[in-house]
């Protein structure tokens, strides 16, 4: 669901059509358009763009009142054992069926929750004597809450199980019918071949991608699957999951070392003024603490190696660790209010490194426009992007609505070296790091990306030198030394490019004194002893001179010797839930790690004897627990990380360590997915009287003004989506010869039904239009829409791929000039994926 | 660039190769004279460097050929890559074209304020240029403190140490290693605009 996989990641879906033809797998493709994926599936289900909930809701619902569900015994013991199904809710929670659609908690404006409502009945803290773990450690432990209260019964009204299973009750066959636009016998062929083939013997597997991101619920879609797959016992086990598929060589790498603004390398927050974040202390106790049963217990030590890293020996106990300089954010500031601040003036200087705004950005034309305010910008890429070339031929440009000759912004274009051309690494969509090697220098004066940043770098520490201002501490005493030993550069033209393997060794981590690396994050110290730029990556260089992403030597398995996992070659999260409560496989079939309870587990008992019993992985698989945890451990009471988990507690970086299908905290928009209408949407919501995500990020702005619900002018849905001959806003295939040709030209996928009432012919142009912007397209007018019923009345839906600018060999309009700026209000995801249009045949302005 | 249809036919040929016709033989079509003919394809030989598909996040192993000359002459699929197995798509299998173009701009490029065209400029003279702008806007709009709303429809001074007039987007297709760098000279300056494609 959630992905056109066939034409998105090729490569990557032979893996489930070898599953198909060898293992007699079922494939099964839910998604509003018939797909190259839909082609190669055994079943295709057309459900309207935006209704992912509504369809996932009712497949928990069909399967937590189904009789396999509640007869064969794994499904109990996986869900008691590993999910919160059993912990109590406090009184005070109000569900979405007694309150019209929203929660309880939501502020008297309605545009945020309060959360005290949700969270967890507990026991009393416990006592915390003095423990002697480290000056932060210390602190946290003083937070520790009592446990969660239970019922392994799942029988209490408040217990989560329960609240599931009235807030999904509504979620039918019908509704789903209703909702999503296909018959409710189609919906039941998905939901039964998902429970048929899930269970002690077989898993099965959820596979997503933008489809479910880009939406103003994306991270509520998402939690829907994975509540299923919890409830299905489908987590942590071989053949599994809940897979994302990403659509850049390092998106994972991008955001494990966020260049994001909300987040510090390896997940930790980025410290906030609107907190209480104060000091490094207050920090860590603010952003460590509610997890700090978990093994986010070791924040203080996963922080402080950080400081140590961005400041080096300037990062003391004393001034600690140098975090008075590091800056705070003040509220959002995503790609969406980023360029929203630029248009209003607020921004003057501006790097685009790879990435091309002007096509790939929401409401591209306000982006733009948004440019043409800057006093500067750099542009690195391999040719001249739309972003690049806006002040010289946009079409703002064109039209006369800008003209150069008043564009102040002063431009730099940076041509950029080839991944071919330097040493680096990529994270895969599955947490893999792979090496690349430079195979050439890059032509000219291109340069690698880190090249760039290291030089700008040296320039910048250069001109703070000197200066005795606190602003300029935090620059000044950055840990900037990055040259590469002789040998590095010896064989290449370019001598100064940065030594990609001490920018990895500062990732992995070190020993401050006699700077080895650290094999594993069970090493870093909270004292200012460890240096660790992204804990999460650690033991991708284990030790001095070996890079474990460069591993390459595959098996026909899980391959743990070709590149590295993170974290610690781990490749699928939670797998002690591959083992069941005693710690035996589930089944021959679907073993991947047990307890052996006869190995030595090379510890020690108190009185000298050797230990018995660890965990096993024949597959080389990494251990994602703690290795000689016996599985009946009971945890402790008064204690942070491990040492509060219990041998049963898989879901180790959950603070109860079970699987959330309650989320107590930690989303913005509810407990528990609901069915909403898009911020865009042709119909009344059919489920809740509430239409959209109440909390949705929403931008009343000039020039991104939104349609209302069921707007007569714009009745028409639209889903944006890509083509596999092209990649995102086309900077990496418009140029190329063969890719342009084979792809050459915009179109639009129109059903016949539509075109007939349109008067739309196959081939012809049509012009789209919304209140932010208009193209043209070539129609393609193909059977594989169609229009949908839904709740009684006819919805068309139309969709158009967003790789064409006006540069390039393939050159067309830019389909996000129809989008608006409108998001997800946990991640601030855009809603590309479905919102609403008129379309017309001709062109624009008239024209045949 | 113009390209000949003739030519287009003569490059191409020479790339999909195995990799389609592996990946069309599990969709049941007989690919058995693709093979024959794939077989036919000159390979141009070199040293193999290993290297990683530099499009989506599947990470397909390439192998980079380079001639004696040191120059790129190929970039095909690697086949002991346990993730594509010697296939590359459609975008995988024309990285070569990506790496070898006419269109690919090799020198800096320059736009003054208000200027209708580009200028040549040295790679120096730009570096420079853009630490000079890049220090020159920081330090006029850097925020020490802020008032910040505390809770109680009042606001309070935080220490914020900030700067709201840089920006900095892109980085998904960039490696993990400028990832990390550009983070940290970004959160050294105080910039707090820091974006990538993780957000599209």
């Amino acid at each position: 669901m959630g992905s056109n996989m066939a034409e998105c990641h090729p490569v990557a879906f032979r893996w489930p059509l070898k599953a198909r033809t060898e293992h007699d797998a079922v494939l099964m493709h839910v998604d509003p358009r018939f797909t190259r994926t839909s082609a190669a599936c055994d079943l295709h289900v057309p459900i309207r763009a935006g209704s992912d909930i509504a369809f996932l809701g009712a497949i928990i619902n069909h399967v937590i009142n189904s009789k396999r569900w509640n007869e064969d015994p794994f499904f109990r013991e996986y869900v008691v054992n590993y999910t919160n199904a059993a912990t109590l809710v406090n009184p005070e929670y109000k569900d979405t069926e007694e309150l019209g659609g929203v929660f309880s908690g939501l502020a008297p404006n309605g545009k945020s929750y309060a959360n005290a409502s949700w969270s967890y009945q507990r026991n009393p803290a416990p006592p915390k004597g003095k423990a002697g773990l480290g000056p932060f450690s210390d602190l946290l432990l003083q937070q520790v809450p009592g446990r969660p209260k239970t019922d392994p019964t799942l029988e209490d009204p408040q217990c989560v199980f329960q609240i599931i299973k009235k807030h999904f009750a509504r979620y039918t066959p019908d509704l789903v019918g209703r909702v999503c636009g296909c018959t409710p016998e189609q919906f039941l062929k998905v939901a039964d071949t998902m429970l048929n083939n899930s269970g002690r013997d077989k898993t099965s597997n959820i596979t997503y991608a933008v489809g479910w991101t880009q939406h103003t619920v994306g991270v509520q879609i998402i939690r829907a699957a994975a509540m299923l797959q919890a409830l299905l016992g489908n987590i942590g086990r071989p053949g599994g999951g809940v897979l994302a598929l990403r659509g850049h060589a390092t998106i994972q790498g991008s955001t494990d070392i966020a260049t994001l603004y909300h987040s510090l390398p390896a997940y930790l927050n980025m410290p906030d003024g609107r907190k209480n974040h104060e000091t490094l202390k207050d920090f860590i106790l603010t952003e460590g603490g509610p997890a700090a049963t978990s093994y986010w217990g070791n924040y203080p030590k996963f922080a402080v190696s950080y400081f140590k890293a961005q400041y080096g020996a300037a990062a003391t106990a004393e001034n600690d660790y140098g975090y008075n300089y590091h800056p705070r954010i003040t509220g959002d500031h995503s790609h969406m209010p980023m360029m929203l601040d630029m248009a209003a003036g607020k921004i003057k200087g501006f790097f685009v490194m790879g990435q091309n705004p002007a096509v790939g950005g929401q409401n591209a034309r306000l982006q733009r426009k948004a440019l043409a305010k800057l006093d500067w910008m750099v542009v690195r890429d391999y040719f001249e992007t739309e972003t690049a070339a806006f002040w010289r031929n946009s079409p703002e440009v064109i039209s006369g609505e800008l003209k150069p000759a008043e564009i102040k912004t002063e431009v730099f274009f940076l041509p950029a070296a080839a991944v071919a051309e330097m040493e680096g690494s990529f994270t895969n969509t599955q947490r893999l790091l792979q090496q690349h090697d430079k195979a050439a220098d890059p032509p000219g004066d291109a340069r690698s990306d880190s090249w760039f940043t290291y030089r700008l770098g040296k320039l910048l520490k250069e001109m703070y030198r000197d200066s005795p201002l606190d602003i300029d501490w935090g620059v000044k005493n950055l840990a900037w030394d990055y040259d590469p030993e002789a040998k590095e550069v010896a064989p290449w033209r370019i001598k100064d490019e940065p030594s990609a393997y001490r920018v990895l060794k500062e990732i992995n981590g070190y020993t401050v004194a006699d700077q080895k690396p650290l094999p594993t994050f069970a090493n870093l110290k909270e004292d200012g002893s460890t240096a660790c730029g992204a804990w999460i990556y650690t033991g991708v260089i284990p030790e001095e001179g070996k890079n474990n992403a460069a591993r390459r030597k595959p098996d026909d398995w899980i391959s743990p010797n070709w590149g590295f996992a993170w974290p610690a070659n781990r490749h699928i999260m939670y797998n002690r839930a591959s083992a069941d409560r005693e710690g035996k496989p589930w089944s021959e079939a679907k073993k991947l790690i047990y307890w052996d309870p006869a190995a030595d587990s090379g510890t020690k008992d108190p009185a000298g004897n050797p230990v018995k019993g660890k965990w096993v992985a024949p597959s080389g698989e990494g251990i994602d627990f703690q290795p000689t945890k016996a599985p009946g451990f009971i945890g402790k009471d008064a204690a942070l990380g491990f040492d509060w988990l219990s041998g049963n507690d898989a879901f180790i970086m959950r603070p109860d360590g079970k699987a959330s299908l309650f989320v107590p905290a930690g989303l913005v928009d509810g407990p528990l997915p609901t069915h909403y209408e898009p911020y865009e949407s042709p119909v009344k919501n059919p489920v809740y009287q509430q239409q959209v995500n109440p909390v949705a990020k929403v931008w009343q702005v000039n020039g991104n003004s939104y349609h209302a619900v069921a707007d007569p002018k714009f009745p028409i849905v639209v889903s944006t989506y890509r083509v596999t001959e092209h990649h995102l806003s086309g900077t990496m295939s418009r140029w190329l010869p063969w890719l342009a040709e084979l792809m050459p030209e915009l179109f639009c996928e129109i059903s016949p039904e539509l075109a007939a009432e349109k008067g739309i012919k196959n081939a012809e142009y049509v012009t789209i239009q919304t209140a932010r912007g208009e193209i043209q397209a070539r129609a393609l007018v193909t059977r594989r829409m169609k229009p949908f019923t839904i709740d009684g009345r006819k919805v068309h839906e139309i969709g158009i791929p967003w790789h064409w600018g006006w540069q390039g060999n393939a050159a067309g309009d830019v389909a996000n000039d129809l989008s608006a700026m409108v998001g997800d209000p946990n991640v601030s995801i855009h809603e590309g994926k479905v919102f609403t249009c008129d379309i017309r045949a001709g062109r624009k302005g008239g024209r045949i | 660039m113009k390209l000949s249809r003739r030519k287009f036919l003569k490059v191409t040929s020479g790339v999909v190769g195995g990799g389609v016709a592996a990946e069309l033989g599990l969709l049941g079509v007989n690919t058995a004279a693709a093979a024959a003919k794939a077989g036919k394809v000159p390979i141009k030989t070199g040293r193999q460097v290993p290297s990683i598909c530099p499009y989506c996040a599947v990470g397909c192993g390439q192998i980079v050929t380079v001639s004696d000359a040191g120059e790129i002459v190929d970039i095909q699929g690697n086949p002991d890559s346990p993730i594509s197995q010697g296939t590359l798509c459609p975008k995988g299998a024309a990285t070569f074209q990506l790496v070898k173009n006419e269109q690919r701009w090799t020198t800096v490029k320059y736009r003054a304020p208000g200027s209708d065209r580009w200028e040549e400029k040295p790679l120096d003279w730009a570096m420079h240029r853009i630490a000079e702008l890049t220090k020159k806007t920081r330090d006029a709009h850097f925020n020490e403190f802020q008032e910040l709303p505390d809770g109680k429809d009042g606001t309070v001074k935080k220490r914020v140490m900030n700067t709201y007039a840089l920006a900095s987007l892109g980085g998904a297709t960039m490696d993990n290693e400028w990832n990390y760098l550009h983070q940290k000279l970004m959160h050294g300056l105080g910039v707090v605009y820091l974006e990538n494609q993780a957000r599209i």
